[in-house]
């Protein structure tokens, strides 16, 4: 194999600089992307545990659809068809007006995707609870509200912390798929350097081991959260 | 702007094409991963701690990167170190076995592992032997357990073919994507890629669950 290595140029001129902001832009568009994911998908958990059978089935009609359509395929749809079905003056600010479009479409396609599965898991989380629980907070005076509020849910979510996590990095891998649409995240960053130099292996390599750290440090730090959270009396899940 | 779906009627021959390319991807990866997956398993939980280990990385470094940048590592990479060109959907091809092996390894894994120990004790009291104790107690039991899991990785898996358009292998989306800007139709055509996936992965996920309530033990 002829290759003439060149690890230099990842600390060179203009090629630092895009793995820099691509990083950036990674963490960032996962963050937001979450954010979303995580309070759509625990208003879409809970709906999905409620005796109303309206929310429930709304629920369950946004998770079946959001899980069972491939995530790049939604992300055309939300930047290719939405906007076109969208009022006129909307498409017109989506279009024209609505600064840094691609990003912002990313977000809302990878955040609303990834919130049909944190849905689930808080689903899961809430379900595990042992009947009693609930019965017993109502019976001590709780509104429904009160029952989600102080029992249910600070129960649930710790009990589905691994799960959580792994959707985070989820999250974090699939922000990969934005540069489809022309965000100039980390994968596209490496890929651009690659165009630029002709160098594969570095850019490649730097993106690898960057995308493997964040991985590894989320990983430990939401094995400490999970110890710190463990509800006493539990078996130690995941915790070794 | 009106829709127009004669244009799926007229490109209806190289659409199934494309489903078929994201099909068969999708066969040859779940069969390819599933065997190096169940090697990949056994080393993991081999006592030797230098296999075990090993396996354990190749998991672990695997299931952190994006499914995106392991296809563009073989597809750029591949060439260079055969010294020829080599075809996009052979790199891709590639790629997915190594990347749903991490995935198969820990479901199988874990179907093992669901197996009680108790089990295991027992069918060795009865004086088989380990490997034919492996055989009739241990991996029957573990593969009712997997069973879901592994069909919903598949699921995912068809899902994540569509990936493959960024290398630009003819598979579903990509056809789509050909048809749609050929044809300036691109609301037509995303929409139906979108109605076609759902429609398979929701049959597909609504039959896994009710294997799942029948065979569970």
């Amino acid at each position: 194999m002829n290759y003439s290595w060149d690890w230099g140029l990842l600390f060179r001129g203009p090629y630092v600089g895009w793995i820099a902001s691509g990083f950036a832009t990674t963490c960032v568009l996962a963050t937001y992307a979450w954010l979303i994911a995580f309070t759509v998908g625990s208003v879409i958990g809970v709906f999905r545990t409620l005796d109303n059978k309206v929310l429930r089935t709304i629920g369950t009609v946004y998770v079946e659809i959001f899980r069972n359509i491939p995530l790049l395929a939604q992300m055309f749809l939300w930047y290719f068809v939405i906007p076109e079905l969208l009022p006129a003056d909307a498409q017109l600010y989506v279009k024209r007006g609505m600064p840094d479009p691609q990003f912002r479409t990313a977000v809302l396609a990878l955040g609303l995707y990834t919130a049909s599965r944190v849905a689930e898991q808080v689903r899961s989380g809430i379900q595990s609870i042992p009947r009693g629980q609930r019965d017993a907070a109502l019976a001590m005076g709780f509104t429904p509200a009160q029952v989600y509020r102080y029992v249910l849910l600070p129960i649930g979510y710790r009990t589905v912390i691994p799960s959580l996590t792994n959707d985070f990095l989820g999250v974090f891998k699939n922000s990969s798929l934005a540069l489809t649409l022309g965000v100039m995240e980390l994968t596209a960053a490496a890929r651009q350097i690659e165009e630029y130099t002709f160098q594969s292996f570095e850019p490649f390599a730097a993106a690898t081991v960057l995308y493997s750290c964040v991985t590894l440090c989320v990983i430990t730090l939401m094995r400490f959260l999970e110890r710190k959270t463990r509800i006493a009396g539990t078996a130690s899940a995941g915790g070794r | 702007m009106g829709f127009d779906f004669n244009v799926l009627v007229q490109h209806k021959e190289l659409l199934l094409q494309g489903l078929m390319v994201s099909l068969q991807l999708t066969l040859i990866a779940i069969v390819g991963g599933m065997v190096l997956g169940t090697c990949l398993a056994l080393m993991r939980m081999s006592s030797l701690s230098v296999v075990s280990v090993l396996a354990g990385s190749y998991v672990n470094f695997l299931r952190s990167l994006p499914l995106i940048l392991v296809i563009f590592w073989f597809y750029i990479l591949t060439p260079k170190i055969v010294g020829h060109a080599i075809d996009a959907y052979s790199s891709v091809l590639i790629a997915f076995i190594l990347f749903e092996a991490a995935y198969y390894c820990e479901i199988i894994r874990a179907g093992i592992s669901s197996v009680k120990r108790g089990q295991v004790q027992a069918g060795l009291a009865m004086g088989f032997t380990h490997l034919s104790m492996m055989r009739h107690v241990v991996l029957p039991q573990a593969f009712r357990n997997m069973l879901p899991v592994l069909l919903t990785q598949a699921i995912i898996m068809f899902q994540d073919t569509s990936i493959v358009y960024i290398v630009g292998v003819r598979d579903f989306l990509t056809t789509a994507d050909v048809v749609a800007n050929s044809t300036n139709r691109p609301i037509e055509l995303y929409t139906v890629v979108a109605v076609t996936f759902l429609v398979i992965c929701f049959t597909a996920s609504r039959l896994v669950g009710r294997l799942q309530r029948r065979y569970a033990l």
